[in-house]
């Protein structure tokens, strides 16, 4: 998996959460949460659907990673990676 | 023996909304219900081929689909991944808080309630905002937190004390289980649902709420066995080990979350736990008198309110009476008087009427006695309320066509609340905890109360003990 493949996987995810937020053009260098309205439970939603969808396990002291879409990519690509 | 990652006592919203969060996220949930109806304290029921909602007057915290996505309405949506517009609710018109000679009329807008306080009350505006102000800051999410008095709260801003009751008079009626005062945290819940967001309703009532929820916990593979309660909650020590159901059956679940309240887990629970029982007798208890009419209200003249909150004296006294009902105060709900747009008027008219009550009164009549005093009150109830309402252009009775009535023996019966409190305890447990590593309230009993507020709690206590 790439890093764009994988960004497409949390967006996929954002746009399940929370319907009504605009996710076509989020800037993967700024913080998630200053680009869309999401709180801590919508976060912990993210983290429960990568999961569900895709048996990754993200421990809680790992979830700052998660804080933009470009961190998101950068930790979660190598665990997708690893699943192979 | 069936082994579940989480059992679920009451097929409530609570409860509902909890599974469907559990099984979504791929946990075995099991909800067990002892009634044949889910719902809980917001079910509904046939009579002489007529269908009649237990308890909803109003879905109160609606708010409309663009504002704040923390609204609670907003946040349980997307929490249990459910498309709005499938719940079709309708806002209301327009309610009112009636003392004598004294009206508040409120709306889904709040800014409309600021003026009625300003021309009602001019002197009281200033403090009434740094009231909404100290509402708007004060933390709703945080879990623990202990009993401050509203009624005290509230004095450092409101000076008018009849200003005080007919604010007290909705938030109490709609929600505490305290007697005369509450806690603020739970008035400032309260008063966002009621007052800052607003009401509205299905035009089919509660059961397409129920329904959506059931199809959406059918979705996401969650069990659910009607007509089977628990008997028995087995520990060892602190551990929840097994659950006994009614039939004898036994069955095991890492966690357990009960919506079935606070003093009704613990008696659930084997070996025994001891609590303080005298609390009992501090519950409230309420009794509701439907009304069907071939007409609709607004054809006599009652067109304009969707609830109104009566109390004939300028103090409010929110108390279990000694008489089998209070008559001074209560609870009138027109569900005829919501915006149905499109889809017209209801079938038939309807008013529901609800008032304090006395469980031991009702609890210690005979059969016979039982009927005849609920026809006496009845129509003590709808006179009492009815002074509330515009004088009737034409005769309501003319056109009646069926009545019921519930008391506290009613609710007690079919949803196992102790003394028919719907309010529950006077015992709130916000983080769910009640002595066990693996059992858990949500519900009445965790502190939210009703639709939307149940849903919280349960996904709440979801999130917070079983997903983790």
């Amino acid at each position: 998996m790439t890093n764009e493949e994988c960004k497409q996987v949390v967006i996929d995810i954002i746009a399940e959460i929370a319907p009504d937020e605009d996710v076509s053009d989020i800037n993967p260098d700024v913080a998630l949460r200053e680009q869309l309205d999401l709180d801590s439970m919508d976060f912990l939603d993210i983290v429960m659907e990568l999961r569900k969808k895709h048996g990754i396990e993200v421990p809680e002291a790992d979830y700052g990673e998660l804080a933009s879409l470009g961190s998101c990519a950068a930790y979660l690509t190598p665990k997708f990676n690893a699943l192979v | 023996m069936e082994r579940y990652d989480v059992a679920i006592i009451g097929a409530g919203m609570s409860g509902l909304a909890a599974g469907i969060r559990l099984a979504h996220f791929g946990k075995k949930v099991c909800i067990f219900e002892r009634h044949n109806a889910p719902g809980g304290l917001n079910s509904f029921y046939a009579k002489d081929g007529r269908k009649f909602d237990v308890g909803l007057h109003a879905m109160t915290n609606f708010v409309d689909a663009k504002s704040s996505k923390r609204a609670p309405l907003n946040r349980i949506l997307r929490q249990l991944r459910i498309n709005r517009d499938d719940l079709g609710l309708c806002p209301q018109k327009q309610s009112r808080i009636a003392f004598p000679g004294v009206d508040l009329r409120f709306t889904n807008e709040f800014t409309f309630f600021v003026s009625e306080i300003e021309r009602v009350f001019p002197s009281q505006i200033d403090g009434f905002l740094s009231l909404v102000e100290d509402i708007k800051n004060y933390d709703n999410d945080s879990l623990t937190g202990e009993f401050v008095s509203a009624r005290k709260r509230l004095r450092l801003r409101i000076s008018d004390p009849l200003l005080e009751n007919m604010l007290f008079c909705p938030i109490m009626y709609y929600g505490s289980a305290t007697v005369n005062d509450m806690d603020f945290g739970q008035f400032a819940i309260m008063f966002q649902a009621l007052f800052l967001e607003g009401f509205a309703r299905p035009f089919d009532g509660i059961r397409p709420i129920i329904r959506l929820l059931l199809q959406r916990y059918r979705e996401t593979g969650g069990i659910r066995k009607m007509k089977t309660g628990i008997s028995q909650i087995i520990a060892e020590g602190n551990k929840v080990s097994r659950l006994e159901l009614d039939n004898g059956e036994q069955v095991q679940a890492d966690v357990v979350l009960s919506s079935a309240g606070y003093e009704e887990t613990l008696e659930m629970c084997s070996p025994k736990v001891e609590f303080d029982r005298s609390t009992y007798d501090d519950r409230l208890a309420f009794v509701e008198t439907i009304s069907v009419f071939s007409e609709q209200p607004k054809s006599w003249g009652w067109g304009d309110d969707t609830i109104v909150f009566f109390n004939d004296s300028e103090v409010f006294d929110y108390q279990s009476p000694s008489d089998p009902v209070d008559l001074r105060s209560g609870v009138i709900c027109i569900p005829n008087n919501f915006e149905y747009g499109e889809q017209g008027d209801l079938a038939e008219g309807v008013v529901r009427m609800t008032c304090l009550a006395n469980f031991d009164s009702w609890d210690l009549y005979s059969e016979n006695e039982y009927y005849e005093k609920k026809d006496q009150w009845f129509d003590s109830i709808w006179k009492a309320s009815s002074q509330f309402l515009p004088k009737p252009e034409s005769n309501p009775f003319a056109s009646r066509i069926a009545v019921d009535m519930f008391t506290p023996k009613t609710v007690e019966r079919f949803t196992w609340r102790k003394r028919g409190a719907i309010y529950g305890s006077k015992e709130k447990m916000k983080d769910g905890r009640i002595g066990f590593d693996n059992l858990f309230l949500c519900g009445t009993d965790q502190g939210f109360l009703g639709v939307v507020g149940s849903m919280v709690s349960g996904i709440a206590m979801a999130n917070a003990h079983a997903l983790r």
